[in-house]
């Protein structure tokens, strides 16, 4: 039913059910020269929350680095639309000397979007609006780093680690946005240790940690 | 491609945003020239264009290495190379950005800093030109040098030294213009090469640091 529905016939309808966004077919992954993943499998739908666990170095930013475009696969595929997939890294890419709405305009122009009210009420950032980036503190950078994600306009959130030095009250500001992302038919990919609440689906990737392997001929520069 | 010009533009303006770095060292240079050389008027105004035009382009290498390395270090330039944005364009207006806080300040200080090494008077229009022709073939070969060294640490002497034989082709035609237009000479063939390189630089490097990027963010 899904696959007989054409594309352009679920956007007229604003069909967001089972429709996919990401198809990861076999995908293996190298870091400063060394394979560390392979064989990863997972398709996201929309709507979808996929949480990636594992422990601390099996490559978890390494993948979701790989999925947006930072580094090529060494093999296998991922199937997407172009422009579906926003990152959220360790850092959160803010200027300290710019205030936080000029920050987030900054990205919201950067994406083509207008209003950034929505994103600084999403995540309580209204009364530090005029405050300069290097006032806040860590959660609070935080907060704005993760609300560029909603003046992206994006369908898939990558987001390494989103909750580092968030409080109770802002983690449960994140899970809601997240779950209002999926509702509008957004999809979401986690590398997170705690639980966040959400309804999600789990990816683990212990089983995929790769096999030591011959790279030569692998040029990673020119590949 | 806008927002980037008007977000480098306002950092650079900023406290510790190194928007004046540049025209403060051009003016302790040619300010100190004249103690070290002596108060012969004469070989001031010999030696000036040179001096002006090497000071112009070391000022411009002071602050290269922030254009990609602060933006490296806060995840920004993750963050842009993967916004729908070209990354060719970024990098375009990461280097008009540093013209105009760099290149630019440094074409409207120098007839004034002129007088201070006893330029003749009618070098003043030739230095403005050939300072304007020049400075922004400055910019665009820095950007390519600081992309090819982002992610380094302390790539600021790595950048210095890759940069510099890049530069002299520009040095040698921006001073031997400002040579010929001072001594009444025709000034044409230097002032036009000076102008190829520029356009050169302008129209391949945005492409060559883009890529140069990509590779080291991996």
């Amino acid at each position: 039913m899904d696959r007989a529905l054409p594309l352009f016939l679920r956007g007229l309808l604003g069909y967001a059910g089972d429709m996919e966004l990401m198809n990861v077919r076999n995908l293996a992954c190298t870091r400063g020269g060394a394979a560390v993943l392979e064989g990863v499998n997972f398709t996201l739908s929309a709507g979808q929350v996929l949480l990636l666990r594992g422990p601390n170095g099996i490559g978890k930013t390494t993948l979701l680095r790989t999925l947006a475009g930072l580094q090529p696969a060494i093999e296998g595929a991922i199937e997407t639309e172009p422009d579906t997939i926003t990152y959220g890294a360790h850092a959160d890419g803010l200027k300290s000397t710019l205030t936080v709405a000029e920050n987030l305009e900054f990205w919201a122009q950067v994406y083509g979007m207008r209003d950034i009210n929505p994103a600084l009420d999403a995540f309580n950032l209204q009364n530090l609006k005029t405050r300069d980036a290097h006032n806040l503190s860590a959660g609070q950078k935080r907060r704005l780093g993760l609300a560029r994600l909603l003046v992206t306009g994006r369908k898939i959130w990558a987001l390494d680690e989103p909750t580092v030095s968030l409080d109770m009250a802002s983690v449960e500001l994140f899970a809601d946005a997240v779950r209002a992302h999926c509702k509008a038919g957004g999809a979401a990919l986690i590398a997170t240790h705690i639980d966040l609440g959400i309804a999600a689906d789990l990816l683990d990737l212990t089983a995929n940690k790769a096999k030591p392997r011959d790279l030569a001929g692998f040029d990673e520069a020119f590949e | 491609m806008i927002a980037i010009l008007i977000r480098d533009m306002r950092l650079a303006m900023r406290a510790g945003g190194g928007f004046g770095l540049g025209l403060a060292f051009f003016l302790i240079v040619v300010v100190l020239v004249p103690f070290g050389v002596g108060p012969q008027s004469a070989i001031l105004a010999e030696i000036a264009p040179g001096i002006l035009w090497v000071g112009a382009l070391l000022a411009c290498l002071l602050s290269l290495d922030r254009i990609f390395a602060l933006d490296f270090e806060d995840g920004s330039l993750d963050l842009l190379a993967t916004a729908p944005i070209p990354l060719e364009g970024v990098v375009a207006m990461k280097a008009l950005a540093h013209w105009l806080t760099t290149g630019l300040p440094l074409t409207i200080a120098a007839p004034f800093l002129a007088v201070l090494l006893h330029m003749p008077q009618n070098g003043f229009v030739w230095l403005v030109i050939t300072l304007a022709t020049g400075t922004p073939a400055l910019s665009f070969i820095g950007t390519f040098g600081a992309a090819l060294t982002v992610g380094l640490k302390r790539g600021g002497l790595l950048l210095s030294l890759l940069v510099l034989p890049l530069y002299v082709p520009t040095l040698i035609f921006g001073a031997e213009a400002l040579h010929r237009g001072m001594a009444g000479l025709d000034a044409t063939t230097p002032l036009l090469m000076l102008a190829g390189i520029t356009t050169g630089v302008i129209a391949l490097l945005p492409f060559v640091a883009a890529a140069t990027i990509r590779i080291n963010l991996r």
